[in-house]
């Protein structure tokens, strides 16, 4: 099955054109499950770079979301190689991919995971707290992603009052606020209607085009053709990789 | 540096608003630590009010005064030994005094005989019993630390004279002239006529045993004329310097010695006491207090640890998903650590200054209820119940917190 491209897509840059953000090679994955060990990576070699707009696709149980926790650095490979913008990340301790995580890496979730008893503009703000910004300058840092993603209006409202797709712009722009250099959304309409999953892959399409660098998980092929280029995951290997279309 | 100050302050924030959340919740688990504290607080302000009441005793026993007398304070099991000691007469104070006056150097000021015995104070048709009548030397003026609320006490002439003089304690004083003036009034000592010249402030009881207030002073040979000194008198000398307690009583164990002709290595017929004995017999039974008191103390704080321990693990597996969140956004372990420490200490402050303001009411209550009892509620019971406070949220709060920094993120992610 090869996907339709769309005809406005027709045309559109699908060439890597910025430096290296990503590169990892012959990376596994096991995990133990008492005596049964499950390789949910069995060998996977991406290479990423600044202003690319990817999606990973596979079916469920492919390792998308294990890759994506690697990309994100939340977790590390049991074998291979891992650099991220030229640091060896394979290696790094706790802490050490924290910081990296809290500074190079933005994270959108299926489930949105926002503090429920902060407002919109203390959610955005916390990234910057970890990275020690002043209160003052993480205020006005925070309130000037939220009027990007649309929510100037909504600064001190809580998550329970406010709606799904603005929950996930909430989400978005606190990936956003720390100026990371990707952005990995892993099923960032899975929770939401399809109207609404439209309205937050046009605001994706908006980041792309200010130069930010996304990656996002689905296995909607609709949500994938927003993308540029599509890896295809099956039974934690790489079955393809390319441009849209 | 500035970092861990905003990590602190956002901390803080969480900590409240999670509080506030679940006030029920919070306001149980703090109930544990209120009920600890004020144990602590409580016992805390009781043994300081026994210390007090302790030093102040001691204190009108004076701590530049060594008592010669025939027995030691506080008992002894061979009382057989002591018995047939000779009994101290006023006049070994007079020989004492002339051996002091030999001496160069001497530690020891002077020496006082005093008498006493019980007796019951008439005033006009008000009767006061029980009274401690002491028989003493002008000299008694130069031992005693107490002020004269009224008049004087008898002099060099009035005592050699044996005048019926006589100084009151503050309650002989009180109860039968009900406010008025007993200065230049007679009184009737166990029925021999007596002029007040003097009335000697208030002082309070020795361990609530007997009243210092509840005497009569009168010179010796009054005393001797109209009761007897068979019985044996007591000697106090006062020291010199009494950081050398010490050497001070050795010379004058010496002296004593000399006044009653003791053979070499013959034993003392006779004790030297001092406040510094009783001291060391009060201080195990005072300790002996405080420990009861720290165990009882101890367990209910124990118990209250328990709870808010309990608290935290609850409220870190609930927050599993948001310790992932927080950690895939760049929080670090001792970022984790301390939001949770935070929110036991937090909880544990709020019982402690519950606690604190529940102990400073019941003191409160306490000393309006009974004046007499030494009850006092001090700063310093303030910084050590908010430390303690602070101390068991981090003991408790620690388990837990530290579990939540070592989580793995992509589990707690993935935690439902
Ligand atoms: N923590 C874990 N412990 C054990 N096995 C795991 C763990 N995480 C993932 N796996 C296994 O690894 C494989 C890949 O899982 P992964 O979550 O990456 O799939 P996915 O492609 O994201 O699927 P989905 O589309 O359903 O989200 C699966 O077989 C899964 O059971
Ligand atoms: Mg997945």
């Amino acid at each position: 099955m090869s996907p339709s491209l769309a005809p406005e897509l027709a045309g559109r840059v699908t060439r890597p054109s910025g430096p290296l953000v990503i590169d990892i090679a012959g990376v596994t994955k096991l995990y133990k499950m008492g005596e049964e060990i499950i390789h949910a990576l069995r060998g996977v070699s991406v290479q990423i770079h600044r202003n690319e707009y990817l999606a990973i696709m596979g079916p469920s149980g492919s390792g998308k979301s294990t890759l994506m926790n690697m990309l994100g650095c939340l977790d590390t490979p049991t074998a291979g190689r891992y650099e991220f913008n030229g640091k060896n990340v394979a290696t790094m301790v706790d802490d050490e991919l924290a910081d990296i995580r809290n500074r190079e890496i933005g994270f959108v979730f299926q489930t949105f995971n926002l503090l429920p008893r902060s407002t919109a503009l203390a959610n955005v703000e916390l990234p910057l707290i970890y990275a020690g910004y002043s209160p003052s300058e993480r205020r006005e840092r925070a309130i000037h992603t939220l009027e990007n993603v649309g929510l100037g209006s909504r600064l001190h409202h809580k998550p329970n009052e406010l709606s799904g797709g603005q929950r996930q712009r909430v989400a978005i722009a606190r990936a956003l606020v720390n100026k990371p250099s990707i952005i990995l959304a892993d099923e960032p309409t899975g929770n939401l209607d399809s109207k609404t999953g439209v309205e937050i892959m046009a605001l994706f399409e908006q980041l792309y085009a200010q130069g930010n660098t996304l990656i996002v998980v689905t296995h909607e092929e609709d949500i994938a053709r927003h993308a540029r280029r599509i890896v295809r995951l099956r039974d934690g290997l790489i079955e393809s990789d390319g441009p849209v279309g | 540096m500035t970092r861990l100050v905003y990590e602190l302050t956002e901390s803080f924030r969480i900590a409240f608003a999670q509080i506030r959340a679940n006030k029920l919740r919070s306001v149980l688990t703090a109930l544990g630590v209120i009920i600890g504290i004020v144990a602590v607080t409580l016992m805390g302000t009781a043994i300081g009010g026994i210390d007090k009441g302790f030093t102040n005793s001691l204190a009108m026993l004076g701590d530049d005064v060594l008592y010669v007398e025939k027995w030691p304070w506080g008992g002894v099991e061979d009382w057989w030994n002591y018995a047939n000691r000779p009994p101290i007469r006023p006049e070994d104070a007079e020989k004492l005094n002339r051996v002091i006056e030999q001496t160069p150097n001497s530690l020891l000021e002077v020496a006082v005989p005093v008498s006493s015995r019980g007796n019951s104070v008439k005033a006009g048709e008000n009767k006061v019993s029980g009274v401690q009548t002491l028989g003493t030397t002008a000299d008694y003026g130069r031992l005693i630390t107490a002020d004269f609320s009224e008049g004087r006490l008898f002099n060099e002439t009035e005592a050699v004279g044996g005048r019926p003089v006589c100084v009151l304690g503050f309650d002989v004083a009180e109860a039968p002239f009900q406010g008025r003036s007993p200065l230049d009034e007679t009184v009737m000592l166990a029925g021999h006529p007596f002029t007040v010249i003097g009335v000697v402030s208030k002082q309070g009881s020795f361990l609530g045993l007997f009243s210092f207030d509840n005497q009569a002073i009168i010179p010796l040979e009054a005393f001797r004329k109209y009761f007897s000194v068979r019985r044996g008198a007591q000697i106090r000398v006062k020291i010199t310097d009494k950081n050398r307690v010490a050497e001070a009583r050795e010379e004058l164990i010496g002296a004593m010695r000399r006044v009653r002709a003791q053979l070499p290595g013959e034993r003392d017929n006779f004790n030297v006491n001092e406040q510094g004995a009783f001291k060391a017999q009060l201080d195990p039974i005072k300790q002996g207090i405080a420990l009861a008191g720290l165990f009882i103390t101890g367990l209910s704080l124990f118990v209250g640890a328990i709870g808010i321990m309990n608290i935290t693990f609850v409220s870190v597996k609930e927050r599993t998903k948001e310790i992932g969140t927080r950690k895939a956004l760049g929080a670090r372990r001792r970022t984790i650590l301390l939001q949770f420490l935070i929110e036991a200490v937090s909880i544990c402050l709020i019982g402690g200054v519950a606690g604190l303001a529940l102990t400073y009411g019941l003191v409160l209550a306490v000393g309006a209820a009974f004046p007499a009892m030494p009850v006092e509620f001090s700063i310093s019971l303030v910084f050590v119940s908010m430390a303690v406070s602070i101390i068991t949220g981090i003991v408790s709060g620690f388990a837990p917190a530290y579990g939540a920094s070592r989580l793995d993120p992509v589990v707690a992610l993935r935690y439902e």
